[in-house]
């Protein structure tokens, strides 16, 4: 479990988050919306160390993460930021070797490697691992940097829009890959989504971020709605179904 | 079952020891060429004491260039763009502007060359420490700040040379150009002690260099203590900068030479690898420059001049090759 307590955070001045407290459950996979500028990201960064804690208190699966080691906080989360530009030539297979690092500082032992193969081989990434970082797409590339942080083996994986640059398909891929995760292994996921319909596919719980204040948390079926979307993103939004599912639509 | 991640390709290894033999036989020439007969031991003396000073001064621009792009992200910068050496320049200038000639020559020159490294480090960690301490895109302001004290430090010194005695001046300039030929030789024990331990200490940071490149963001996920890993990697930046500047003066553009020969030759993205390439590669080239003007053209030019017109050449190159990043 992650949790937020009282947590406010503001840059340069500008008040992103307002004394924000919620649980992140635990094995579950958790989806934070919002508009842009909602502090979605900001507060992922928060619980992911990323950037300095201001005020309030975080623990993720029991560890504070202001008095526990990094180095051991990264055997219990793995964070991926949206920047992910890396400036040394660095093949794929490389990239994601730098997963285990938490694991072995620099001595990979043959389960470490196992590792990599595997995230390799989750995200079909084999054709590319020994591509140089710089000639691969934007999509590619991000695939990368997702299976370096599922190769950390981390009880809890932090996303801050993933999605971006995916295909519909590569989109849906990971979504699954995500689900699977939380399914058979137990992890727990957080990730910031853009788009509404993937959270409602595919997240077990919600939270809506407004102005840096918490309009809503909850399964989908109770966050989704049309008067809670609306409110959200401060335009006319409909709700239909799909398959048992909310299904989002913007054109009305 | 897809084969584990590639196992580590044997072409760095190839690069070192060529690498190593080239700079074998640099040396050896250096050494033995042309000795002729009359006194051998004196003459042998001489140049083992500038090969050594050549090496050092290699190896720490070498090292310190590679760690400091490392760092900055950014392969087109080296050290001196953060005003180092500038700063060391100042303190030079104002030691002879406050002891006088006489007094700045009378120090003693170890303990002279220990505090003036302690200070820059100190310098270097404390400036680096306070502005890394604000979060995460501080890199580029550092960089930015050290940049603009780098050329207060300039002015500065600038300032002090103006308005100093003449006499004073000259040796300020003495102490703060980059010369091969005079090289400070009662400085070599201490610098060769000092970059030894500074390149092992580099030597000993090579994995969490590696990781430091990835970036701040990825760093921080993989559990590196990305300021404390920042702030020991420029302090001792700081060090070897000091100690190539202290032995032969300030070298600008040398580092973005060997720097640029490391990666293009190695290949590689692993420090373990560039840094002792950046080493080899920096001793060699000063080695060889320093044989073919001494002995060759007769010294009608310096090797200074030569490096820095060589570096800015090669500077050119890689924006015109689009290789800098």
């Amino acid at each position: 479990m992650i949790e937020i307590r009282a947590v406010s955070h503001q840059i340069a001045g500008t008040p992103i988050l307002h004394d924000i407290t919620t649980r992140l459950p635990e094995g579950r996979l958790t989806a934070l919306i919002g508009p842009n500028g909602a502090g979605k990201s900001t507060l992922l960064r928060l619980v992911g160390r990323l950037e300095p804690l201001q005020a309030g208190r975080i623990s993720v699966a029991g560890h504070d993460i202001a008095t526990t080691p990094t180095d051991r906080l990264a055997q219990v989360m793995a964070v991926l930021g949206q920047q992910t530009l890396i400036a040394s030539r660095l093949r794929l297979a490389e990239l994601v070797a730098f997963g285990r690092w938490p694991h072995h500082k620099g001595r990979p032992t043959a389960a470490d490697r196992a590792h990599v193969a595997e995230a390799i081989r989750t995200f079909a990434l084999g054709p590319l691992a020994d591509r140089f970082m710089d000639e691969l797409s934007g999509g590619q590339a991000q695939r990368a940097h997702i299976a370096m942080a599922f190769a950390q083996d981390t009880e809890w994986l932090l996303l801050d829009e993933p999605l971006n640059n995916l295909d519909m398909s590569h989109a849906r891929a990971l979504m699954a890959r995500l689900r699977a995760l939380v399914d058979q292994q137990g992890r727990g996921v957080a990730v910031v989504l853009h788009e509404v319909n993937y959270a409602a596919a595919w997240a077990d719980h919600i939270i809506a971020l407004k102005d840096g204040r918490i309009l809503a948390e909850g399964a989908p079926d109770a966050v989704l709605t049309e008067d809670l979307l609306s409110r959200l993103y401060d335009a006319p939004i409909s709700v239909g179904r799909h398959q048992g599912r909310p299904l989002v639509l913007h054109h009305a | 079952m897809i084969p584990a991640a590639p196992p580590r390709p044997s072409r760095p290894v190839w690069v070192l020891a060529g690498l190593c033999c080239l700079l074998a036989v640099i040396s050896a020439l250096w050494m033995w060429q042309g000795l002729g007969g009359g006194n051998r031991g004196f003459v042998l003396g001489l140049r083992a004491n500038k090969l050594a000073a050549l090496a050092l001064v290699g190896v720490a621009v070498g090292v310190s260039t590679i760690m400091f792009q490392t760092i900055a992200a950014n392969r087109v910068l080296t050290p001196s763009i953060m005003g180092f050496d500038a700063l060391y320049v100042l303190l030079q200038t104002a030691l002879v502007a406050s002891l006088g000639i006489a007094g700045f020559a009378g120090l003693p020159a170890a303990a002279k060359f220990l505090s003036e490294i302690a200070l820059m480090v100190l310098l270097a960690s404390l400036l680096f420490g306070t502005l890394m301490l604000q979060g995460a895109r501080d890199i580029p302001r550092m960089i930015l700040t050290g940049v603009i004290l780098g050329v207060l430090f300039r002015s500065l010194a600038g300032f002090m040379g103006r308005v100093m005695d003449p006499a004073q001046y000259a040796v300020v300039q003495a102490a703060s150009f980059a010369s091969f030929n005079r090289v400070n030789a009662t400085l070599l024990p201490v610098a060769a002690l000092v970059t030894v331990l500074a390149v092992l200490a580099a030597w000993r940071m090579s994995a969490r260099l590696d990781v430091l490149a990835l970036g701040r963001d990825a760093a921080v996920s993989l559990g590196l203590r990305h300021r404390a890993v920042v702030i020991a990697a420029l302090s001792l930046v700081a060090l070897l900068v000091s100690v190539s500047t202290a032995v032969v003066g300030p070298v600008a553009f040398f580092g973005l030479i060997v720097a640029g020969l490391a990666h293009g030759l190695t290949r590689s993205a692993s420090h373990a690898v560039l840094l002792p390439a950046a080493g080899l590669i920096g001793a060699t080239i000063l080695i060889g420059g320093q044989w073919l003007f001494e002995r060759q053209l007769g010294q009608a030019a310096t090797l200074s001049v030569v490096v820095e017109f060589a570096g800015g050449l090669f500077f050119l190159y890689l924006l015109l090759k689009g290789r800098i990043r």
